[in-house]
């Protein structure tokens, strides 16, 4: 019982990752309609831009906001300079031109900061572990994880429902040109969504420092899985983001969890270790293939 | 428009200018070996030490190996076993390369080896070096400076013994070197394991795999993770409170310097089996740390002394056949008595052309002046030890 609830837990954490993630990744896909592959290069950004200045300077809030900011500065860099002329061209012109970026980023990273991977401490208020229930001890910075997770889900839902920017991004993902007739600048809105698509995958890079390893190439190890998110949720949803990302962290947890197990009560020891992985890995392929054949669209499409 | 095509094609062609200004290591007919190494990707230092442990054997000989110029061709595989085999056809056809090197993952060595040593080519591990090719696939072309796979785990597994570890938990990633480690620690550790889980290679989150190494209460646990996913396991294992109740004992591409200067100070008291640390007393080790921290001005990791030793290994056979390399046999001849002096101390070739050496134990401690370093802790866990699978080997 009191396993099933970490490994729950657990879930959750991972999967209040993969939103931040993939919430930008939906955003922009949503309302520009553009593919991003490297938004997994904005990840690393944040993550490296926080453990420089974490190193340099010893203060967590500085760290935090020179991870922040740099991941930002550079997805609206990265629009205004690339981005805003394929936004005519077909999604395979943006892969490539995308997919180049990645290349572009590791590369910088590399000749910045080396290909040895980066040291990065947990804050000292979020060492430790906190018993959730007696016995169980859970990483105090990962219940801190979720709860962020949760915040930045909050203001999303508040940014993008109840405030004016929140209805121009909504008008401009459903209705382009109707919104630049009526004198809206949709290119400085576009710059800011992406900004903030970035803003996010940088938010989750810091946060990742201290769990993940911060090196060269670190953003494609979970852009995948992030693409997984967004197919299940629905290209261009944030809240299909919510659903998929939860989804795919307690599927891919569980299965990890419990199906070694349950797989070595009906057969040999090792065999079973084998079977076990292997269907674990493709645990959240098989989900995806599930939702695809029943909700083609994804479970909360965009422009239903 | 076309100042902007102009600016980025200048802008591209400065990306490209450090690649196109690498001097030429050697003028005139060069021998040219072709390296085949992970420059980008989370295994992007190990490839990188790899290289710079072999351009140092080089740099310190000017340019040459055993007398010989030679010219170094480097092409990074970016860890895809689809790549590694690209560049080996090219090397071989393009560059009419005879002598390659430079594979750090099995399953790039995997793709890439078989081709070179059918067309008559000789291969020589700095690192990579799996069960079939020190066994029955073994090949008298195909050479391992490093170790065989399977050693490695087979160092940790009697040193887990040795510590009297009864129920050790064992993980390693679902591919063909983390099937090779748990075979090989199961091998010498010889006791029933507390539990064995085969983590994903692309994988960055081990929370599952925490709350099941807990609920099974071992005395020690055993992991493969190299690079950046061990960096990941251990910040984990540690955030998740086991380190101060499960100890944890390595093979050392779970713990090298970069993993544990990245972990930080999380990873005291880990216990870590090597063929190489780099407090070694002796005469090329002294020289190997000394010359290679005032090139690259970092600390090498035990990848860096294998790109060096298979410098030097090749060198020595070279003096042997006096640069060449086509007539093989004369090579295989030249190869086999090592004459060389390496950084880890003894080393020789067993007869499936894998290393016999010593295997140590190390602790990674806290030094006097509050810097971490691993410290090689006395006695030999193996000695002169080869591999379980030469007997297997019939060329």
């Amino acid at each position: 019982m009191a396993l099933l609830l970490e490994q729950l837990l657990n879930g959750v954490q991972l999967g209040v990752m993969l939103f931040l993630l993939a919430a930008g990744l939906t955003l922009v896909f949503g309302i520009m309609g553009v593919i991003n592959l490297a938004h997994g290069s904005l990840y690393m950004v944040g993550a490296f831009a926080s453990a420089f200045v974490a190193a340099q300077t010893g203060s967590f809030l500085l760290a935090l906001l020179a991870g922040l900011a740099a991941a930002a500065l550079c997805g609206m860099a990265v629009e205004y300079v690339v981005l805003r002329r394929l936004y005519a061209r077909d999604h395979l012109d943006q892969v490539l031109a995308t997919f180049g970026l990645i290349l572009f980023f590791n590369q910088g990273m590399v000749l910045l900061f080396g290909r040895q991977p980066l040291f990065v401490d947990i804050p000292p208020l979020l060492q430790g572990a906190v018993e959730i229930i007696p016995g169980v001890p859970y990483p105090a910075y990962r219940i801190a994880i979720i709860g962020v997770g949760l915040l930045v889900g909050l203001g999303l839902w508040f940014l993008l429902q109840k405030t004016r920017v929140g209805m121009l991004v909504r008008a401009g993902a459903t209705h382009r040109d109707m919104v630049r007739a009526l004198g809206v600048d949709v290119r400085l809105l576009y710059t800011l969504v992406f900004g903030l698509g970035a803003l996010l995958a940088g938010l989750a890079g810091l946060m990742a420092g201290p769990i993940f390893s911060v090196q060269v190439g670190m953003g494609e190890q979970i852009l995948i899985q992030t693409f997984v998110v967004i197919v299940i949720g629905g290209l261009g949803s944030v809240r299909g983001a919510v659903a998929g990302a939860l989804l795919v962290g307690l599927v891919d947890t569980l299965l990890r969890a419990f199906l070694p197990a349950t797989l070595r009560s009906v057969m040999q020891g090792a065999d079973a270790d084998a079977l076990a992985s292997g269907l674990a890995s493709m645990g959240i392929y098989v989900l995806m293939a599930l939702v695809l054949l029943v909700r083609p669209r994804g479970l909360f499409p965009a422009h239903a | 428009m076309i100042e902007r095509r102009k600016l980025l094609g200048s802008a591209a062609a400065l990306a490209a200018a450090p690649l196109l200004a690498r001097p030429a290591l050697a003028q005139g007919a060069a021998l040219k070996i072709g390296m085949i190494t992970s420059l980008s990707g989370p295994g992007a230092y190990l490839g990188q030490d790899i290289r710079d442990g072999f351009a140092l054997a080089m740099e310190v000989d000017s340019g040459k190996l055993g007398g010989t110029p030679v010219q170094l061709l480097v092409e990074d595989d970016a860890l895809k076993p689809g790549q590694g085999k690209q560049i080996a056809e090219r090397f071989m056809k393009n560059e009419k390369v005879r002598l390659l090197t430079g594979i750090v993952f099995s399953n790039v060595l995997g793709a890439a080896v078989p081709d070179v040593l059918d067309a008559g080519g000789i291969y020589v591990s700095p690192n990579a070096s799996p069960s079939n090719m020190a066994g029955k696939e073994c090949h008298p072309n195909f050479w391992s400076v490093a170790w065989q796979n399977d050693s490695l785990h087979e160092a940790a597994g009697q040193a887990a013994r040795n510590l009297g570890y009864k129920k050790v938990f064992v993980l390693a990633p679902n591919y063909q070197a983390g099937k090779d480690a748990i075979t090989g620690f199961k091998r010498k550790y010889a006791l029933p394991v507390a539990g064995e889980i085969y983590t994903r290679l692309d994988q960055t989150d081990y929370a599952a795999e925490m709350a099941q190494i807990r609920a099974a209460q071992p005395d020690a646990i055993y992991q493969f993770h190299p690079g950046g996913l061990g960096i990941a396991f251990l910040k984990q294992y540690v955030q998740a409170g086991l380190s101060q109740s499960i100890p944890m004992v390595l093979s050392s591409p779970s713990m090298d310097y970069n993993t544990m200067m990245a972990v930080g100070e999380a990873a005291v008291g880990i216990t870590v089996t090597a063929h190489w640390n780099s407090d070694f007393d002796n005469a090329a080790n002294r020289g190997f740390l000394a010359a290679f921290q005032a090139k690259y001005n970092r600390m090498p990791t035990y990848y860096a002394e294998q790109g060096y030793d298979t410098a030097l290994a090749i060198g020595a056979a070279l003096r042997g056949t006096k640069g060449q390399v086509d007539d093989t046999e004369a090579f295989r001849k030249a190869m086999m008595p090592a004459k060389f002096e390496s950084p880890r101390g003894r080393f020789a070739f067993g007869p499936n052309q894998h290393p016999v050496c010593d295997w140590f134990m190390l602790k990674v401690q806290k030094n006097g002046d509050g810097k971490l370093a691993l410290v090689t802790q006395p006695g030999k866990v193996l000695e002169n030890y080869g591999d379980a699978h030469s007997a297997q080997c019939k060329f």
